[in-house]
């Protein structure tokens, strides 16, 4: 026995990104691995489908505005994948939402506008794709918004948050059984009916006629659409979620979507196993290695797919000696500064020379040097998703795309003969 | 414990972003305030404790150990083995209750309970006497405890010839099979051979996991270090270690190494190396075609739980894939992190109700997927699912042997 399994495709990474692909490869027939260090970045993130937010002014129409901007950034991952491919991922991501395990939960939106929702400080976000959960909450719509808060949430400020939309604050004045709780405790409390009650009893007479209720995004983790509804109904208002701080709440429902559109068409899920390296024939990756407790399994794989991240998920890295690269393959990365040139700007939110470094890729999502290999999500050069609002845009449309690319490659009778592939 | 070991460990937790993603994920703080959680515990209480300077969070005893922070942390922090070391220095200096020193040594307690068995085991079941164990010893009086067999495995094991085989695999049974569940080793045994295996079971011991567990690292070492040297010799050739004890068998592989700090001994360097869990070697010769399939059809529903211990392994859910292979049986994947119980965890009277409240989401798809069945790989797992659903629980092996009609 050598601790070693065979897949058709092998994904490394649990995000957004990871996730789509695999899952998208199990529906075409694929025999899929994800392998994952730990949970991805949906834990961290708002659970919307953000596109293109700024191209550098706030995009209204997100689908129009993208020629454009792939014409000016012809190096942005947008500008291999098209508007096309990313329309096309959407459609899968909300079918998939449809699909999923939280009963009746949905998305709204599309490419045709970007909706401006309320971050927890009263910040506008531009997006695309939103949980209906969140729908009410566009900015522009008018109306008088009333914040409601949990005293034991503190890491959300109701009227923070009501001051800079213009709204007014209010304290829930339930009991969440804890001094302190995120917003996971208290989404798990919403899914209890005694609970719902609680708060619609304290709340409701509070409110006044024709106020939308914005909430922390703490309406249920597994039945997000049975609470919302249920609240919606009995306060009598259109109500909506704000994303808080980590721990998400609505990008915990991603993962588990995603995590259960993988499931349902038979993909593998390991998590713990961090990728340590690759197996390779020459320049072709034939598989990698993969930490488990005992010693390393080699997972051999036709195709290998890197979801691995960008710098904050540790699938970029900047070393001691400036040198810059990804950490799985050790591929080279574009658009990082050399060792001797700038690499930051004093204006934090300022364009960094670091910002946009990342594998390169051609249209196929191949990077040079290696075979075998395809690379999705923030590990792909030319963007700057926080001053673009495009990260999840890019995991999801680049996961997609991958998939798609080697279905048809599959299809095409290709794939069972690896040399042929990345000819 | 190593100065090197600790450092390594503390080391990780440099790279704790306070993601709080293991906060998502912990079975305990999520149901219970008396844990703040493995952020708070693991992570950042680190930096306040200082070797030989006293202990400065006694919450710390209320991890379960199950490890799931470890496993879901996508920056790589030990968080669990932080917690351990913790937990050990604490109760070192507090001293540890004798509760837990009895319930840690599940060989000495099977050896005194097997010869007696229908006594032993009524006494267990005796609502009175529980009462008098919860406040003598702070046992929970509904905390579910296992059957004596009244018999050993080690009495089938050294009656049996295994046929020669061009592979051998060295069984590694824990004091589960041993002394409460002799027939699952039997069906071990059974399913290996009928895959071309001749099956070398060496007397063994306790593997020191319940000790460790329950901060008791010294006694722990002495256990393991034995086993590693019972079980090594057989392991020289070519031969696997095969577990059906997944706890154990992961103690075997990571723990003894990583929280006991025995990364240099050489036997158990080699038994970590060779040792498999046994779906997971089942897994692996179907990948390769040399599993066989020739499988009856069972028409039944079971519910898969895949315990935390299990998911340390780092190889995903191999039983559920194995169970997929039988014809008519549907399996139902339970979608839920822990039933609590963690190995000793849920027996103790403080500590109880909490893992009843940690388990408390998986009894309840347990009940709403209306099963004939349970499978789960650990058997203390398996007991307080018995206990708390009333669904028979079944190691995932005793599936595929029924399918094989051997």
């Amino acid at each position: 026995m050598r601790r070693e399994l065979h897949y058709d495709v092998v994904v490394i990474g649990a995000g957004v990104a990871g996730l789509t692909s695999a899952a998208r490869l199990a529906e075409g027939g694929a025999r899929v691995c994800v392998l994952a260090k730990g949970v991805g970045s949906t834990h961290l993130a708002p659970g919307t489908v953000d596109v293109l937010g700024y191209d550098p002014d706030r995009v209204a129409e997100p689908g129009r505005a993208l020629p454009s901007f792939v014409e000016a950034h012809p190096g942005h991952p947008y500008a291999l994948l098209g508007t096309e491919a990313i329309a096309s991922a959407l459609e899968w991501f909300r079918a998939r939402v449809a699909d999923g395990p939280q009963d009746g939960y949905g998305y709204v939106g599309g490419l045709e506008r970007n909706r401006l929702l309320p971050t927890a400080v009263g910040a506008a976000r531009p997006s695309a794709l939103v949980p209906e959960t969140m729908a009410a909450g566009e900015l522009d719509a008018g109306g008088e918004v009333c914040v409601v808060g949990f005293r034991a949430l503190r890491d959300f400020h109701a009227s923070y948050l009501a001051a800079n939309v213009g709204g007014r604050a209010l304290e829930a004045e339930v009991d969440v059984g804890r001094v302190e709780a995120n917003a996971l405790g208290i989404a798990r409390r919403f899914e209890e009916k005694e609970f719902r009650s609680a708060f619609v009893d304290r709340v409701g007479p509070r409110l006044r006629e024709g106020e939308r209720l914005a909430m922390p995004a703490v309406l249920g983790l597994r039945d997000p659409h049975g609470v919302w509804a249920e609240l919606e109904q009995r306060l009598g208002r259109p109500i909506f979620e704000v994303p808080t701080l980590p721990p998400s709440v609505p990008g915990m429902r991603v993962f588990d979507l995603l995590r259960a559109a993988l499931r349902r068409a038979g993909g593998r899920l390991v998590m713990g196993a961090e990728v340590t390296g690759a197996e390779a024939e020459g320049e072709r990756i034939t598989g990698v290695r993969a930490h488990t407790s005992g010693g390393d399994t080699v997972y051999r794989a036709r195709r290998v797919v890197l979801a691995t991240g960008g710098f904050a998920s540790g699938g970029l890295q900047l070393d001691a000696d400036w040198v810059a690269r990804e950490t799985v393959l050790g591929l080279a990365l574009r658009d990082a500064p050399a060792p001797s040139e700038e690499r930051f700007k004093p204006e934090y939110f300022g364009e960094q020379p670091m910002a946009r470094a990342g594998v390169a890729v051609d249209a196929r999502l191949r990077p040079p040097g290696v075979r075998g290999v395809l690379v999705v999500g923030a590990a792909l050069a030319g963007a700057e998703p926080w001053r673009e609002g495009s990260g999840e845009g890019i995991a999801l449309s680049s996961g997609h795309r991958a998939a798609e690319l080697l279905l048809a490659e599959a299809g095409a009778g290709k794939a069972p003969a690896p040399s042929e592939a990345t000819a | 414990m190593t100065d090197v070991l600790h450092e390594l460990l503390r080391g990780s937790l440099d790279h704790c972003v306070k993601c709080t993603i293991c906060e998502t994920a912990c079975p305990v703080s999520n149901v219970t305030p008396l844990f703040p959680g493995p952020k708070y515990e693991g992570p950042q209480a680190e930096r306040y404790r200082v070797q030989g300077e006293p202990s400065v969070d006694a919450s710390v005893d209320y991890c379960s150990g199950c490890g799931i922070c470890t496993q879901v942390c996508p920056q790589g922090v030990k968080i669990a083995e932080l917690n351990a070391h913790a937990r050990h220095d604490m109760k070192r200096e507090g001293g540890v209750p004798l509760r837990d020193r009895i319930v840690a040594r599940p060989a000495v307690l099977g050896r005194l309970g097997t010869p007696v068995a229908p006594i032993a085991n009524r006494t267990l079941r005796s609502r009175p006497l529980r009462v008098l164990a919860e406040k003598a010893l702070g046992v929970h009086r509904k905390a579910p405890v296992p059957r004596f067999a009244g018999r050993t495995f080690r009495r089938f094991a050294e009656r049996h010839r295994s046929p020669a085989a061009a592979r051998r695999a060295v069984f590694f049974h824990g004091c589960g099979t041993q002394y409460y569940e002799p027939d699952v080793g039997e069906k071990v045994v059974a399913i290996l051979e009928h895959n071309g295996f001749e099956v070398v079971i060496p007397k063994q011991d306790c593997c020191g996991l319940p000790l460790q567990s329950n901060g008791l690292f010294d006694d722990a070492r002495g256990y393991v270090t034995r086993l590693a040297r019972a079980l090594a010799p057989h392991a020289a050739d070519d031969s696997v270690i095969v577990g059906n004890a997944t706890s154990c068998t992961l103690m075997l592989k990571r723990e003894a190494r990583e929280i006991l700090g025995l990364e240099d001994d050489p036997d158990l360097q080699l038994v970590s190396e060779r040792t498999y869990d046994v779906c997971e070697l089942l897994l692996e010769l179907h990948d390769q075609g040399e599993l066989r399939t020739d499988f009856e059809p069972v028409e039944e529903v079971v519910a898969y739980h895949a315990p935390c211990q299990q998911q340390g392994h780092f190889i995903g859910k191999p039983a559920l894939e194995l169970l997929e292979l039988i014809p008519e049986l549907r399996v139902v994947e339970m979608d839920a992190r822990c039933c609590g119980i963690a190995g000793t965890y849920g027996l103790k009277r403080e500590k109880y109700e909490i893992a009843m409240a940690v388990g408390a989401d998986l009894f309840a798809q347990v009940r709403a997927a209306d099963v004939d069945l349970v499978a789960c790989d650990s058997e203390t797992c398996r007991w307080q699912i018995e206990h708390c659903t009333e669904a028979p629980s079944v190691h995932p092996i005793e599936l595929l042997h029924r399918a094989y009609g051997l």
